[in-house]
């Protein structure tokens, strides 16, 4: 008890004197997770908005394929994009392994299932009516699913806080492939690993409570988003 | 609302084209050190480094992983230069020719520390053998990295020359699987005994609840080698950094660093440098 009072206090005191090293990381972790967020949007969205309105054999299987996804163990996509990355690996010429770009990498592998999957229930639950309004109006191809990402956009905003909470929160891949390194690849959550085992648990913490302050605003955002579809 | 999104994005997008061009023209001036946790967890290599990138002008990224991962890494050709110490494997290392050359750069020793209480009665006792049978005998609990690091290696070998040769089929006997401080860590939480690098355990300042039991035995000389990867197996490596650093390592001025690492901050140095011993 002792320990997490002295702990609590030390990550208070490094927090509120602006601690330099604290708020690089911080800034780090925001900006690989927001980059690999909107990549994976990028990626994500088209696909699952095809899957959910596009009728072809094996369609079911890519649905669940993607449903599967989201279960994807960040330790398992670190290994994958590690065993590609490294140098002795087929993509090792770009020698991108321990970079920031690695990072982002493995959080888009992470993030694109949990988004197409979640697109897919979001454009599916839309109620069908919509689909003949829009053919109605006259709409192109990319229009019609401009339209439809607009309508089912309060669902498709929550994939897009789910995307950013699993990166930002998970530490395996980001450790295999960015490899920690101190002013690079460092983020909040491998920093907190680290200072762990280095028995220094008041940094740890520090970085803990930066994190959790994230993810509460992240189901705040949510919640507010929910309540607005439903007054709705 | 739209405009702060949009430069967002563009920023972003900035970041990342900029990364991918840095990382394009960086393959010579950068150096992948891999490297065990003890020296990372000691601190020493925070000492070491910038000295070293601002020097050179080389920009060097450590990998702390265990001794074992890191010479495989090397084999591989995945890093440059090799800091280890696991004089087995390291042999076997050089003589499958995936080396270029291998020096001393400083030893320390190995540590045995325990609970307080030790239950064992380990303490006083100056040969290592007979300290891990008492272990053994009395049951205690005995943590193990069980990573395939340096340190784990020894402690294998070690418990090799006990009555009982091997202590992985005993209840007592539990692997961390984690680096030294996290094993430090579960050793003191959890009353138990265990091996440690004499840096790690004093950078860790577990002294009062972990203190150390037993030093001093010839068999628990930790040996630290620089070692450069062969640049002929791989076309990658960095082999003029890699010498680089290694000359870094070797060189008079730094030794004495190293050997002054941790007197002001522990009241003794963490390694011994010993760079003159010639090896292959």
């Amino acid at each position: 008890m002792n320990l997490l009072l002295e702990a609590v206090q030390e990550a208070w005191s490094l927090i509120s004197s602006g601690d330099r090293e604290i708020f690089d990381i911080t800034f780090r972790t925001l900006l690989f997770a927001g980059t690999s967020t909107i990549i994976s949007l990028i990626i994500g969205l088209p696909l699952g908005i095809g899957l959910a309105l596009m009728h072809f054999p094996g369609r079911s299987w890519l649905v669940s394929l993607s449903n599967a996804g989201t279960g994807m163990p960040p330790v398992v996509a670190g290994l994958v994009v590690s065993i590609l990355l490294w140098r002795s690996g087929p993509l090792g010429s770009l020698g991108l392994i321990y970079s920031p770009l690695a990072i982002i990498i493995a959080q888009v592998v992470i993030a694109t299932p949990l988004i197409i999957a979640i697109t897919v229930a979001a454009v599916m639950s839309l109620n069908p009516i919509i689909h003949l309004q829009i053919r109605a109006m006259g709409a192109n191809q990319i229009q019609y699913i401009f339209l439809i990402a607009r309508e089912a956009r309060l669902p498709l905003l929550v994939a897009v806080m789910a995307g950013f909470g699993a990166v930002v929160s998970e530490v395996g891949a980001s450790l295999m492939v960015g490899g920690n390194l101190s002013g690079e690849t460092r983020v909040l959550t491998t920093a907190a690993v680290l200072e762990v085992s280095k028995g220094r648990f008041g940094t740890a913490l520090a970085y803990g409570l930066i994190l959790i302050f994230f993810v509460i605003i992240i189901a705040a955002i949510l919640t507010s988003l929910q309540q607005r579809s439903q007054r709705k | 609302m739209k405009y702060l999104f949009k430069s967002i994005l563009l920023f972003l997008l900035l970041f990342s084209v900029s990364n991918i061009l840095s990382s394009c023209y960086s393959n010579n001036s950068t150096l992948l050190l891999a490297t065990t946790t003890s020296t990372e967890n000691s601190g020493l290599l925070d000492v070491l480094v910038p000295i070293f990138e601002e020097e050179s002008g080389i920009h060097i990224k450590v990998i702390a992983v265990g001794s074992g991962a890191a010479l495989r890494m090397g084999s591989r050709g995945d890093v440059d230069v090799l800091l280890v110490h696991s004089e087995d494997a390291e042999k076997l290392f050089m003589g499958k020719g995936f080396g270029f050359d291998r020096h001393s750069v400083m030893y320390n020793d190995f540590i045995l520390v325990g609970p307080v209480e030790d239950p064992a009665g380990i303490d006083g006792i100056d040969d290592v053998i007979e300290a891990l049978d008492k272990i053994a005998q009395s049951g205690s609990k005995f943590i193990s990295r069980g990573d395939a690091s340096g340190t784990h290696v020894r402690e294998k070998l070690l418990w090799s020359y006990t009555k009982i040769q091997s202590p992985l089929d005993k209840d007592w006997y539990i692997e961390s699987g984690q680096g030294m401080g996290a094993t430090l860590t579960i050793t003191k939480e959890t009353g138990s005994y265990t091996l440690s690098d004499r840096a790690t355990w004093l950078a860790m300042m577990n002294g009062d609840l972990l203190p150390l039991l037993m030093e001093g035995d010839a068999e628990m000389l930790n040996r630290y080698h620089v070692i450069t990867v062969n640049p002929e197996l791989h076309r990658a490596v960095n082999i003029n950094g890699a010498k680089q650093f290694r000359d870094f390592l070797l060189k008079p001025s730094i030794q004495k660093l190293i050997g002054e690492y941790g007197i002001k901050k522990y009241g003794q140095s963490l390694f011994t440098p010993n760079a003159e011993i010639e090896l292959r």
